[in-house]
């Protein structure tokens, strides 16, 4: 009787600091979040006037509503779409089939093409900033939705490139050999057999590349000066005036910039559940 | 069905040469399995015949037509692999009808196709399974199943039971055979268990380094083994091996003496001359327990009784060699006491310990009857 109150107890406990150290991480990570929202449903009038407290005594829409119709950022909202769902498109179809080369083949000049690819990975985006610049001004890719697009795609290929070639590691090489014995070619039996069984790593690379498409700053700001190009990070200073900051109505907007990240890991969350593989081998 | 011609095929991974020159002859409908120790090349051969790998060199032919260049979609031929490779997101019903699928087979003979092969393997219950919810032996025959259903010119096996338990790679085993002799389909079945090798095999090929070292049937490989290396390999428990110098007492019999002195009397081949390196191979069913050295016994010591319930082994050294002894008796000889061994003249194997080669005897016919 007393053993299994002890281990109930003990159970118990072990369960409840286990919730607790999840808990209280959660809460860290997401505090950030809360106060963005927290501001961007607060009134300008009492923003300043009410000091810090975690709900204010009264919200509102006015701050969504004034970004959704008077100011420039349903636009900026549109170009950020463009820019990074192409960028994680392209880039995780270079980097599928990349990555599928560098799983599967041994060729001359593997060793120096992944070297090179790590080293991209090793400069401090600032310096590349001028060269960059100078080779796309005389192509007219400044100032431009597509040499945003590119820019973006050839900094991230490398990366994705290995996070999709530590996909295909993991799935057997007999799989597409059963596929091309079966009456495939190696491409069809890639298209059949690989890469269905790879959309979590599909799923995981997509992911990676929007988000740091959709959230960069530096490039978008250095390489796009007009308005119709600019990206919603760089529509986001544009709430910062020489003057004041509205701080309201920059929150609400980064709230709505939210909405597209979720959806898109929503869209995807189901796929970036392992264990699609299970059965293919003994084990 | 078709025959497989391999002629002088080699293969080399850059400097590294792992198939030196093979030639094989495989004809309609036979049953051959190729046997060897780990690393000798066995799946490297069996997937040059698939066209998984290039050929460094020479020529594989199927149904009298050059392969070389063919791709393995091309080649008609079914492989069914160690590790399975089923189509995990596939059931097994999708999995088995893949090939024919993919040659725009009519809907209903794909369905007939599949429950008939479902019907001879037990897999009709399993039809709408994922591969995730099967046991190791079922995979296995949804494996089986799917290379059946296609009707190819050829099967190639690569260790398709090494996964599975003792019980069920035994049944299995002839399982495989049964099918076999229903559908006379040309199979070539690799594997590194001389026991699966012996028993399903119309001819072994035994390899090692990358070089074929005998061709047979297995009993013929069982009785008459080319060289050491085949006599070692192929026989549970294995082969005994004695090293001494060859001497000849008369037209009809000649010895071998061992280091310690002591003699064993074999059959005089013909390619050895006296003071030649010899080594003997005995095999354990051709030792027997004699009551002492009047009828020709040697001493030997007992090391180890292990029983194995049909039979015992009986461990001895000899001439400070290991010596295993298969009886059907039920000995219970202390360990460290001394008994006396014979051997059964004529199945003693005499090898050229040089060029490891067996030396048959001189004229063998004559002096067996
Ligand atoms: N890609 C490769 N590069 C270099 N050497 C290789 C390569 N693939 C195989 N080998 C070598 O070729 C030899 C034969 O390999 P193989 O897989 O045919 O052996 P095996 O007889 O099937 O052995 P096992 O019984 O262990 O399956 C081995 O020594 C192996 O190291
Ligand atoms: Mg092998």
């Amino acid at each position: 009787m007393t053993l299994t109150g002890q281990t109930s107890t003990r159970k118990l406990l072990y369960w409840g600091s286990h919730y607790l150290m999840i808990a209280a991480f959660v809460i860290f990570a997401l505090f950030p979040l809360y106060w963005l929202l927290k501001v961007s449903v607060t009134p300008n009038d009492i923003l300043y006037t009410e000091g810090v407290r975690l709900w204010p005594s009264r919200t509102s829409w006015e701050n969504y509503a004034f970004v959704l119709t008077q100011s420039n950022f349903p636009h900026y909202f549109l170009n950020s779409v463009i820019v990074s769902g192409t960028t994680a498109l392209v880039t995780t179809l270079i980097a599928a089939l990349t990555g599928y080369a560098f799983s599967r083949f041994a060729f001359r000049g593997k060793v120096i093409i992944v070297a090179l690819m790590l080293i991209t990975q090793m400069f401090p985006l600032v310096m590349l900033i001028a060269p960059i610049f100078k080779i796309l001004a005389p192509l007219g890719l400044t100032d431009s939705l597509t040499g945003l697009i590119i820019v973006y795609t050839a900094f991230n290929v490398p990366f994705a490139t290995f996070l999709m070639q530590s996909f295909f590691d993991g799935i057997p090489k007999d799989l597409e050999e059963a596929a091309m014995i079966d009456g495939n070619t190696r491409f069809e039996a890639f298209r059949a057999i690989i890469l269905p069984l790879t959309l979590p790593g599909v799923a995981a690379t997509l992911g990676f590349v929007f988000t740091a498409a959709w959230s960069e700053l530096l490039f978008a700001l250095m390489l796009v000066s007009s308005e119709s190009a600019s990206t919603f990070p760089v529509g986001l200073l544009s709430f910062v005036s020489k003057f004041s900051v509205d701080f309201g109505q920059m929150m609400a907007a980064g709230v709505l910039a939210l909405v597209p990240a979720c959806l898109f890991f929503l869209l995807i969350q189901r796929y970036l559940v392992q264990g699609l593989t299970a059965g293919a081998v003994k084990g | 069905m078709a025959s497989i011609q391999i002629e002088n095929a080699r293969k080399s991974y850059g400097a590294v040469d792992v198939l030196h020159g093979i030639d094989l002859n495989i004809s309609d409908g036979e049953f051959i399995v190729l046997v060897g120790p780990s690393g000798c090349g066995k799946s490297t051969l069996l997937r040059m015949i698939a066209g998984l790998e290039d050929i460094t060199s020479g020529a594989i032919s199927i149904a009298g037509t050059v392969v070389n260049e063919l791709q393995p979609k091309d080649r008609d031929i079914a492989m069914v692999f160690q590790s399975y490779a089923l189509y995990p997101h596939m059931s097994v019903a999708e999995n088995m009808s893949y090939a024919l699928a993919l040659r725009k087979t009519a809907k209903e003979k794909i369905s007939d196709a599949i429950s008939g092969v479902a019907e001879i393997l037990g897999l009709t219950a399993l039809l709408d399974r994922r591969p995730k919810a099967l046991s190791g032996g079922q995979r296995q025959r949804v494996a089986m199943g799917r290379a059946i259903v296609r009707k190819p010119q050829a099967f190639l096996f690569d260790e398709p039971l090494s996964n599975l338990d003792a019980r069920l790679r035994e049944q299995m085993r002839t399982e495989i055979r049964k099918l076999h002799r229903r559908l006379g389909a040309t199979s070539v079945y690799v594997t590194h268990d001389q026991i699966e090798a012996m028993t399903m095999a119309d001819r072994i090929v035994a390899m090692h380094d990358g070089i074929i070292q005998q061709v047979g049937s297995p009993v013929e490989i069982y009785d008459r083994p080319a060289n050491i290396f085949v006599a070692s390999f192929i026989g549970s428990p294995a082969m005994n091996f004695l090293e001494g110098s060859y001497e000849i007492a008369d037209a009809t019999t000649a010895g071998i003496r061992l280091s310690d002195g002591a003699l064993i009397s074999v059959l005089p081949v013909a390619d050895a001359k006296p003071g030649q390196a010899i080594t003997l191979g005995a095999r354990p069913e051709h030792i027997s327990i004699v009551a002492d050295a009047q009828s020709g016994g040697l001493p030997a010591k007992v090391e180890l009784i292990e029983p194995m319930g049909l039979s015992t082994l009986v461990h001895v050294t000899l001439a400070g060699k290991p010596i295993k002894i298969f009886t059907m008796d039920r000995p219970d000889y202390p360990v460290d006491s001394f008994i006396h061994i014979a051997f059964d003249m004529a199945k003693i194997h005499v090898f050229d310990t040089a060029s490891e080669k067996r030396l048959p005897p001189a004229n063998a016919a004559g002096i067996l009857t």
